[in-house]
């Protein structure tokens, strides 16, 4: 076993600028044990680097989540996400999610296919009427989610400018206080609070109302978990796809053999939309931290009760261990079990949702026009725990 | 040994292998190939076998009671 001898590296390693894999996981992943790593803000943590381990401290009840609020929590700002179901274990986290787990199956989800296709392709009549070169986030990246998550969750899409700053400054990890990321939060649950009201003097077809009668009726949560919930939903039901769309047409046009692959047999679809999961590392950074709850071995290293694990997915998904040619984007790749939407109790609520709507709009945008380039400077998200385009002026 | 009152069964050609059912209970489900599978067919009754149907992100565990009814995934 390795031991905790050497200084902290100083975490995330990757820079917001690209959508590459800093080169500092390759060493981690092939050096015996784990890294100690500190962010910005918290205690030194664990970082898990490998595929196997991933697996391992993701899928294991001894990782708590919930451990996280008793402890200075390792996190890239001052200002803390507690709260909400990320930050649940089971029997807790389990009854709030099987409360919203229904809208979210792949049988659900198939059923808003055909909106989806409606959406894409309007959206790129509207391209194509405007003219290149077009800012392909804002006009195509962000309204698709935007729409299919509001319509899902009951939110009127014309507020989209306003939750949007308060989407971008929950997930920012920029100079933010705590204050203001407080101040921040409580005008998203505010704004929520208005809305559920709302749908309680007049309830809809949608997601909100039935979480509303899953409190009124049956107290199965209380009103701040429903708040927390919707809030929870709306950013991460947007934000993650609306980043991916311009991340994996960025991937495509790195790699125009596999686009012209695609482009040829766009049954081809499903499996380049996996691999294109497994390839781009999202995350600026491994965050949501798991505290072991007794002494575990993870990978050689004796994490003790109480410590801190990261899980890096991205660097996990590129494991020679587990995945032939990690290093090369493959859409015919096959056993693609990648980690892009987590592992285990929390593994991504809204993973066939976000599926569908990346293997629509890419489909869609690659076939409309076979000329795709990017045409302007490609402006970053900086600060923030998602990387992609901020904007990425189009053409064809 | 208790009775037998419910039957568990994952279909592997619908599993993704979340790792959301051993999540929710260890002891019931277990990941250790390419799908999930359950610890045991045959078991007492107990409401996270529900749950673990319920959470399922691909829907593919059943929980039947003993007259052979589906009590989880709900329609």
């Amino acid at each position: 076993m390795t031991t905790a001898g050497t200084a902290p590296l100083s975490y995330p390693f990757n820079i917001p600028e690209s959508l590459d894999l800093s080169a500092e996981y390759e060493r981690a992943r092939s050096r015996p044990g784990l890294l100690k790593v500190q962010l910005a803000y918290g205690e030194p943590a664990w970082l898990v680097t490998r595929y196997a381990e991933a697996r391992f401290v993701l899928g294991d009840q001894r990782f708590s989540r919930a451990l996280a609020d008793e402890h200075d929590e390792p996190r890239q700002s001052e200002g803390r996400r507690s709260g909400g179901i990320l930050s649940m274990d089971p029997p807790d986290h389990t009854r709030l999610r099987t409360l919203v787990a229904k809208a979210f199956t792949v049988r659900q989800v198939e059923k808003l296919r055909p909106q989806v296709k409606e959406l894409t392709r309007e959206l790129l009549d509207e391209l194509e009427a405007a003219g290149p070169p077009v800012d392909l986030v804002d006009r195509y990246a962000l309204p698709i989610p935007v729409a299919v998550i509001c319509r899902l969750l009951g939110v009127p899409e014309e507020d989209r400018p306003k939750f949007r700053v308060w989407s971008d400054a929950a997930l920012s990890t920029s100079s933010l206080t705590a204050e203001e990321f407080e101040t921040n939060r409580a005008e998203l649950r505010a704004y929520m609070a208005r809305l559920i009201e709302q749908h309680r003097k007049e309830p809809q077809d949608d997601l909100m109302t039935a979480l509303i009668d899953a409190r009124d009726v049956d107290d199965r949560l209380s009103e701040l978990e429903l708040i927390d919930l919707c809030v929870g939903i709306l950013v991460a039901g947007h934000e993650t796809t609306a980043t991916q769309i311009p991340n994996f047409v960025l991937a495509l046009l790195d790699h125009p053999d596999q686009l012209d692959l695609l482009r040829g047999d766009l049954s081809l679809i499903n499996g380049a939309v996996e691999e294109l999961l497994r390839f781009v590392p999202l995350g600026s950074g491994a965050g949501q931290p798991r505290y072991a709850t007794e002494d575990i071995d993870v990978g050689g290293t004796l994490v003790r009760a109480g410590e801190p694990v990261l899980v890096a997915v991205g660097a996990a998904n590129r494991d020679a261990l587990r995945f032939d040619a990690p290093g090369k984007l493959d859409i015919r790749r096959t056993g693609n079990q990648h980690l892009g939407f987590g592992h285990g109790v929390h593994h991504c609520l809204g993973a066939q949702l976000a599926r569908l709507e990346l293997q629509e709009a890419i489909s869609a945008l690659i076939t409309r026009f076979p000329g795709l380039r990017v045409a302007g400077d490609v402006e970053w998200k900086t600060q923030m725990l998602v990387r992609g385009p901020r904007v990425l002026p189009v053409g064809w | 040994m208790s009775a037998v009152a419910w039957t568990v069964d994952i279909d592997p050609a619908l599993c993704i292998a979340s790792g959301s059912c051993p999540g929710v209970a260890p002891d019931l489900f277990v990941l250790d190939g390419p799908h999930a599978r359950p610890v045991r067919e045959e078991i007492a009754e107990d409401e996270r076998a529900l749950d673990a149907a319920e959470v399922c992100p691909a829907m593919a565990i059943t929980v039947r009671d003993a007259s052979g009814q589906v009590i989880a995934p709900r329609p």
